[in-house]
């Protein structure tokens, strides 16, 4: 029988274990160092927050690995042999017929002074939400952390220490929050609601040096702007990287991450990598190289286990999507919008934003053709499933916000600002166009 | 604003205290004349158990703390064995212990208590009030910007099943005992609401009088805590009013004021069979002999189980009945809100759900048969078997242990929808219709699940959403009822509760949307 070993129990291995059942009967094994059990990495700080105890993060209960014949094997990968197709850990080896790597990411660190002292940390593993309940367990143990990074991890692990009460100041290298992703507005917006949720935000600011007390433990920091900070705990979000350094000297082709082709395959036979860790050799239409993003990891898993059991299937992510929680304001992004910093010349945006309330849309759309790029929604659910046939069907912006109604996903009841919306588009536009009533005959496809 | 808050709980825990002493304060001293009364009242013929009574009790004082109810039962025991003998049928006591004792209580207690109501009152349901609501209110201010209030929750004695939590459950469960099976303890309650109770139907409160009159407190007090911590959402504010609506109007006011004009007591919305003595011979001959509006609420009571109910599950889902209606999910959605998490999501629970839910449907639905055949027939026995017993049984071990002790006294440790999900009848029902011809469902977005389990975790009914969402399929559950907290606290926007067309309701997928078409299309149509 074929022996199947997935390095790593993230998203994507445990996508591609469980796919690799359905579709055979293959020996199946998942290494990992982390943890003994599958858990949602998204929502560990759940877990800090008092939300969920960690077991709620597992999807799935500890019987079910069993019952499939997954067998799962809690270790570190030292090295891969390609040449005898096993893997060392350290006091054994595992062989395998077929290879997946799926390690993930590790936090960034750039060379800080300071970065390895005690109560500096990433916020990634669930060794680093251990370590965090630790160093940060209530307000008077930790009087003050200082975040150094602004994107999404950097507001989440705000968002956590907020939640007990610790003072957090927000260290930012751009003029805005996320200002590379983002829209202006929408940044701007994202900015007020931080400091709203009184954290002490600096935009523009770098992080110099992490000083040391008698005991090697964070006292303080200093930024670029010749202040010192002090603080109990060093929160280090500026970014992830894949983890592959275990790879180095395997003879496994290696950019920044691990590289494969549109089938997930490495420059070696019968061995793949996915998730956050692989590494296209050309982005995918818009996406970047490395995709570190829980919805891709999942749709390697599945392209995967597609080709592992005999149907040869390459990695073709549909139209982009994501969503993130900034505090109290969900995200949603169908489509592509680009901030500023990085949009081309053809992508023209329409904006709205409510007057009061944290809530506004960003549209994207081809300044000649008028076709719909793209749109991010702050503070309203938007439907997947209609966006995803908009791009397909390539509609145009006006077409999309005239049936803006049937894209709604917020709650019943819920107020909602398909007029306010496009009232403002016909006053910049001139135009006269009206909200068609939501159908559900079109939401659920129905002839 | 802290200050306040902790002022608020001492306050609360005050008016707690005294409420719970009340029971134990004071004295009640029969005289004759209030004697010959109960013996009235009770139909009591026995000359043996009068001479017997008449000695131990007329004229004695007892403190309230005596139990006077096994001093009855006895009397009542052996006054009945001899009557047995002697074959003096007419004269033998079907009068229960505990129910005389309470009448003796209610009649002739004296001192502090029955003398101040008014007073007693504020001291326990006002410094509750006032107490919980001084709780409550800084709430506004101190949980900051709207949005989802979770934090904290498995870090807290009183939501982590911690010792605050087995105290809440001790004195719930405490609270549901005396009530069903030492009323005359609750005797002294009943004075406190008396007032209360004469200006609605004009008689005396009994002790259930106090319970639906805590009930309304108790929802109305909570259901500011529920509009404070989910102001953001419409759907749980619309919710919240609905079945605190339902709750004070149909469920207290209208059977009160219905007494009052000298119609029978109804309850118009509490549905057979979670309405279990509905056919029973006694209601019906009450009904019938009531004419045109006992005749009414039978026809009412039948057409809202046959047809209101499942047409309106088939348009809605069952959240229409079990958490916007209903009084046991009200009391669930406002006190029950904080320990909603502690459902098990587990497999074997869900199995063990189906298990007795369904079992409690079936003798739910074999007691009325029985009892009906037994009204037609006139016959008190089916196959051998007394109606009587099945009946009996079924109050005690369904009626008040299931959804009474366990269903709401276990909120701290199980959760707030234990009975609502082991062992309502009409939730087994509903869920049927739910689940197999509906047009409710709560979508999937697509593929934007995180997997994070907040959903689950917040599932009152125990069901493990996330399994679904993580798989981009609607969860269509029979247990659902449609509280819309897994939608609320999705931090991606996932879940929408909705009513659709039935097409495509359930919607089995292997590869979510957001992956290649073609792969899509391939593995799902499979």
């Amino acid at each position: 029988m074929e022996h199947i070993v997935i390095i790593g129990n993230g998203i994507a291995g445990v996508t591609a274990a469980r796919h690799i059942r359905k579709l055979s009967d293959k020996k199946i094994t998942i290494i990992s160092a982390e943890s003994e059990y599958f858990f949602s990495r998204t929502a560990l700080m759940y877990v800090y927050m008092g939300h969920m105890k960690f077991e709620h993060t597992q999807p799935y209960e500890n019987w079910f690995w069993k019952k499939n014949r997954i067998d799962l094997v809690k270790g570190y990968v030292s090295n891969v042999d390609h040449a005898n197709k096993k893997v060392d850990l350290e006091n054994s080896s595992i062989s395998y017929d077929k290879l997946i790597i799926a390690t993930g990411s590790k936090p960034n660190k750039f060379g800080w002074p300071g970065q390895d002292l005690k109560g500096v940390q990433g916020l990634y593993s669930k060794q680093d939400l251990e370590q965090l309940q630790e160093n940060a367990p209530d307000n008077k143990t930790c009087k003050r952390a200082v975040i150094v990074g602004g994107g999404l991890i950097g507001i989440e692990m705000a968002e956590m220490l907020r939640s007990r009460k610790i003072p957090v100041t927000f260290l930012v290298r751009e003029n805005s929050f996320w200002n590379g992703v983002l829209p202006k507005g929408e940044s701007e917006l994202i900015n007020e609601h931080i400091l709203e949720h009184h954290i002490d935000l600096r935009l523009n600011t770098n992080l110099v040096e992490i000083i040391s007390d008698e005991n090697g433990r964070v006292k303080a920091i200093t930024t670029d702007k010749g202040e010192t900070i002090e603080c109990s705990v060093v929160g280090l979000t500026a970014g992830v990287s894949p983890n592959v350094e275990f790879l180095k000297e395997s003879g496994i082709e290696l950019g920044r991450g691990v590289k494969v082709n549109r089938l997930l395959e490495t420059n070696i036979k019968d061995i793949y990598a996915i998730g956050d860790c692989a590494e296209q050799h050309q982005g995918i239409d818009n996406r970047r190289p490395i995709e570190a993003v829980w919805y891709t990891g999942r749709m390697m898993g599945e392209t995967l286990a597609q080709t592992i059991c005999g149907n040869q299937t390459e990695y073709k992510p549909g139209h982009w999507f994501n969503s993130a929680k900034f505090l109290d304001v969900e995200y949603q992004t169908y489509g592509w919008v680009f901030s500023e910093r990085s949009k081309q010349d053809h992508e023209a945006h329409f904006h709205w934003r409510h007057s009061k309330e944290k809530i506004c849309i960003t549209i994207a759309y081809h300044k000649d053709t008028k076709e719909f790029l793209g749109i991010n929604t702050f503070g309203i659910r938007m439907r997947h499933e209609v966006f995803n046939k908009w791009l397909t069907q390539k509609k145009e912006v006006e077409y999309v916000l005239q049936y803006l109604k049937d894209a709604n996903f917020d709650p019943e009841f819920y107020k909602q600002y398909e007029t306010e919306i496009l009232a403002k588009y016909n006053a910049e536009f001139n135009t006269s166009l009206s909200v068609k009533k939501k159908s559900l005959k079109r939401i659920f496809n129905i002839a | 604003m802290k200050t306040i808050k902790y002022l608020g709980l001492v306050i609360f825990l005050v008016g707690l205290g005294i409420f719970a002493a009340t029971p134990f304060l004071g004295n009640f001293k029969v005289d004759q004349k209030g004697f010959d009364e109960i013996i009235t009242s009770q139909g009591i013929k026995s000359d043996i158990l009068i001479k017997d009574l008449s000695s131990k009790i007329i004229n004695k004082d007892f403190s309230s703390s005596t139990f006077l109810a096994p001093v009855l039962e006895d009397a009542i025991e052996s006054a009945n064995a001899i009557h047995i003998k002697n074959k003096e049928w007419g004269k033998k006591v079907y009068a229960s212990g505990d129910n005389m004792a309470a009448a003796i209580r209610k009649s002739s207690s004296y001192g502090f208590i029955p003398e101040n109501k008014g007073t007693m009152w504020f001291l326990t349901f006002g410094l509750g009030i006032i107490g919980a609501l001084l709780f409550i209110l800084p709430n506004i201010v101190l949980l900051g910007k709207k949005g989802i209030k979770n934090d904290g929750i498995y870090l807290q004695s009183a939501t982590n099943r911690g010792l605050v939590a087995w105290l809440v459950f001790f004195f719930l469960v405490s609270f549901y005992i005396i009530l069903y099976f030492f009323s005359e303890y609750a005797v002294n309650w009943t004075f406190l609401v008396d007032p209360i109770s004469e200006a609605l139907s004009g008689n005396p409160a009994g002790h259930w009088f106090v319970y639906g009159f805590m009930y309304c407190v108790v929802m109305a007090v909570m259901a500011v805590r529920m509009y404070i911590k989910y102001r953001h959402n419409m759907y749980q504010i619309f919710r919240t009013t609905s079945v605190l609506f339902f709750q004070i109007v149909f469920a207290f006011l209208i059977p009160e004021i219905m007494v009052r004009l000298q119609m029978p007591y109804y309850d118009f919305k509490n549905a057979f069979p979670l309405d279990y003595d509905f056919f029973f011979q006694w209601n019906l001959k009450d009904l019938i002999a009531n004419g045109g509006i006992g005749i009414f609420i039978l026809v009412w009571g039948i057409v809202l189980t046959l047809v209101i109910v499942p047409v309106m599950v088939y348009f809605f889902g069952k959240r229409w009945y079990c958490s916007w209606v209903c009084g046991c999910g009200g009391l669930a959605e406002t006190l029950g809100d904080p320990y909603r998490q502690h459902s098990s999501k587990s497999l074997f629970s869900w199995k063990v759900e189906r298990w007795l839910i369904h079992a409690v449907l079936v003798f739910a639905v074999g007691m009325t048969l029985m009892t009906l055949y037994s009204f037609f027939a006139e016959s008190s026995t089916v196959l051998g078997i007394k109606t009587q017993t099945v009946q009996n049984v079924y109050s005690l071990l369904i009626g008040a242990i299931f959804a009474g002790v366990i269903g709401t006294g276990f909120y701290p440790i199980f959760g707030n929808r234990v009975w609502c999900r082991f062992g309502c009848p009409l939730a087994a029902y509903l869920g049927f219709v739910q689940r197999f011809k509906s047009r409710f469902r709560i979508t999937t977005n697509g593929g934007q699940c995180i997997s994070c389990g907040n959903c689950s975790t917040y599932c009152e009914q125990g069901i493990d959403v996330r399994a679904y969402a993580q798989k981009g399929e609607n969860i269509v559950r029979s247990s659902c009822v449609g509280c819309g907290v897994c939608s609320a606290v999705c931090p991606r926007g996932v879940l929408k509760l909705e009513n659709g067309p039935e097409e495509g309701r359930i919607n089995p997928t292997e590869v979510l949307l957001g992956n290649d078409v073609d792969l899509m299309d391939l593995v799902n149509k499979k």
